[in-house]
């Protein structure tokens, strides 16, 4: 699960950097900027997840 | 290889700028007092000694290794060209410095503020990792936070990178605008806090078996309340020879700097107070304290392109995220950060770079740093939070796993967290040999294992 929220907010980049490369007029981009950053908030719950998870464990 | 043209600076804009420069080490000084006083007794000296070891670690990393990553706006740097834009990603300067005229500025200004920069960039996971971090592997952790992390996406921020190009490139505004450090210094520092927290885990004792936390009060909070009014000054210092140097910003906007600063470090600390005193009957000391430099941080961004109203705003709102955040981390995410770290940089530093892209009207020239020259005042500001919102996405895409997988690396290597033996003696008796107050009574529940 850490490893699966990483690279969710690694392609939420990616995503971000494609949108300023490839897309010139302005709502496609700001759409697909916003879209990046949506993937790296999941990326960001999924990675917070998985260290809770241990915690639980050790206890 | 793409060389920049170097912007001038005015004999003013230097002398102000060595002023305010010299200001920064009190910012230093106050979060490693505020830190101090956050932690516990029985690890204050060591909290302290680490506070010194990982700024000179940070002072000697960075002048060999990490300057030659960042460089300045001037520079010779390396550029891609991606779909027909240059794309400026890393300095190409020769190490130890070699490269710059130490006599002359702007460039050997900006390596003063960046040593001094980068020292407090690594004081901020030591607040985090507080009663628990080796001093070794903090310093270590500190290597590769000043000659890796920090260095290039500080270039891209402040050395003509292509966050700072984004206004010319693809018509964003002035570009990703970042004044006095919100992301570079606040939200990289408090992203890294993060990891550290994650990787080191919370404290022996702070969460029951049910997962209920308890409460470790910080052991003086007369140091972080003082912490406090010096880290005041030491960002006024820090705003406004990072406006200057990074944004170009006239000497005549120092006083707004200023201005903008005190306000904003005021009203997070009132929101703060206001916020746990309907909420638990009582101000509490040490949110406040944390609300304070919140408003501090998350004015870093916009000191110079905001009025004072929207300056209140922004730390009325830096404030309530800081108190929810800090209380939100430990109790729902199981995050244990003694100092509330993460949410005082982290996201009070994103939300200061945020609000610079609803709040920011440039009345202020903006360096244009792939020209070299100054914008023309309001021109461009459409987009502006698009680039700032593209800056973000690029601390949590790049700088969090970053700063996550060096220290995750460094950490299989040499185990970043003291043996529980180290926990339970304090870290002044494990790792010094000597307590912080040897002529204190020492509570004896203090030593019981939780």
């Amino acid at each position: 699960m850490k490893l699966v929220g990483f690279l969710l907010l690694l392609s939420g980049w990616a995503l971000v950097l494609s949108a300023l490369i490839l897309l010139g007029s302005t709502l496609p981009r700001t759409s697909f900027i916003l879209a990046g950053v949506g993937v790296q908030a999941l990326g960001l719950v999924l990675v917070t997840r998985s260290h809770l998870v241990p915690r639980r464990e050790r206890d | 290889m793409m060389p920049l043209p170097v912007p001038a600076l005015s004999d003013t804009s230097a002398t102000l700028c060595i002023f305010f420069i010299l200001l920064v080490p009190l910012a230093i000084a106050g979060l490693s007092l505020a830190n101090t006083g956050l932690g516990r007794s029985r690890s204050a000296a060591h909290s302290m000694l680490a506070s010194l070891c990982v700024i000179a670690v940070a002072a000697v990393v960075y002048v060999i290794f990490g300057f030659a990553w960042q460089g300045f706006m001037g520079g010779p740097a390396h550029a891609i060209v991606v779909g027909g834009k240059p794309w400026n990603w890393i300095a190409a300067e020769p190490f130890f410095t070699r490269g710059i005229d130490r006599s002359g500025w702007p460039a050997s200004l900006v390596l003063l503020l960046q040593i001094l920069s980068v020292g407090l960039t690594a004081m901020i996971p030591l607040g985090a990792g507080a009663d628990r971090w080796r001093l070794g592997a903090a310093c270590a952790s500190t290597a590769l936070l000043a000659g890796i992390t920090y260095p290039i996406f500080a270039h891209w921020v402040w050395a003509g990178g292509w966050l700072a190009q984004l206004g010319v490139n693809y018509g964003l505004g002035h570009g990703f605008v970042d004044a006095g450090g919100g992301s570079t210094i606040q939200a990289l520092g408090g992203l890294t806090a993060l990891s550290i927290a994650w990787i080191l885990g919370p404290r022996r004792g702070k969460y029951s078996a049910e997962g209920m936390p308890a409460a470790i009060p910080g052991h003086n909070p007369v140091l972080v309340l003082f912490g406090c009014v010096l880290a005041l000054v030491g960002w006024i210092g820090l705003n406004g020879a990072g406006a200057i140097l990074f944004t170009g910003a006239d000497p005549g906007f120092v006083v707004l700097i200023a201005i903008n600063t005190m306000l904003a470090a005021s009203s997070a600390a009132l929101a703060a107070a206001a916020i746990t005193r309907i909420r638990f009957g009582k101000p509490d000391a040490s949110l406040t304290a944390n609300g304070w430099v919140g408003g501090l941080v998350a004015s870093s961004a916009a000191c110079a392109f905001v009025d004072p109203i929207p300056a209140i705003i922004i730390g009325l709102v830096s404030g309530a995220l800081v108190t929810f955040s800090v209380e939100w981390l430990e109790l729902h995410l199981a995050v244990d950060d003694p100092s509330g770290a993460i949410s005082v940089h982290a996201v009070a530093g994103i939300w200061g770079v945020l609000a610079l892209g609803f709040f920011g009207h440039f009345p202020a020239p903006v360096l244009n740093v792939a020209a070299g020259q100054l914008s023309v005042p309001g021109a461009g500001d459409t987009g502006q939070w698009l680039a700032q919102l593209v800056g973000v996405a690029t601390l949590l895409g790049f700088v969090l796993p970053l700063a996550y997988g060096l220290n995750w690396v460094l950490n299989r290597f040499y185990p970043q967290r003291v043996p529980a033996e180290g926990e339970r003696q304090g870290m002044d008796l494990y790792e010094l040999g000597a307590g912080a107050y040897p002529e204190f009574l020492t509570h004896t529940d203090d030593f019981t294992q939780r």
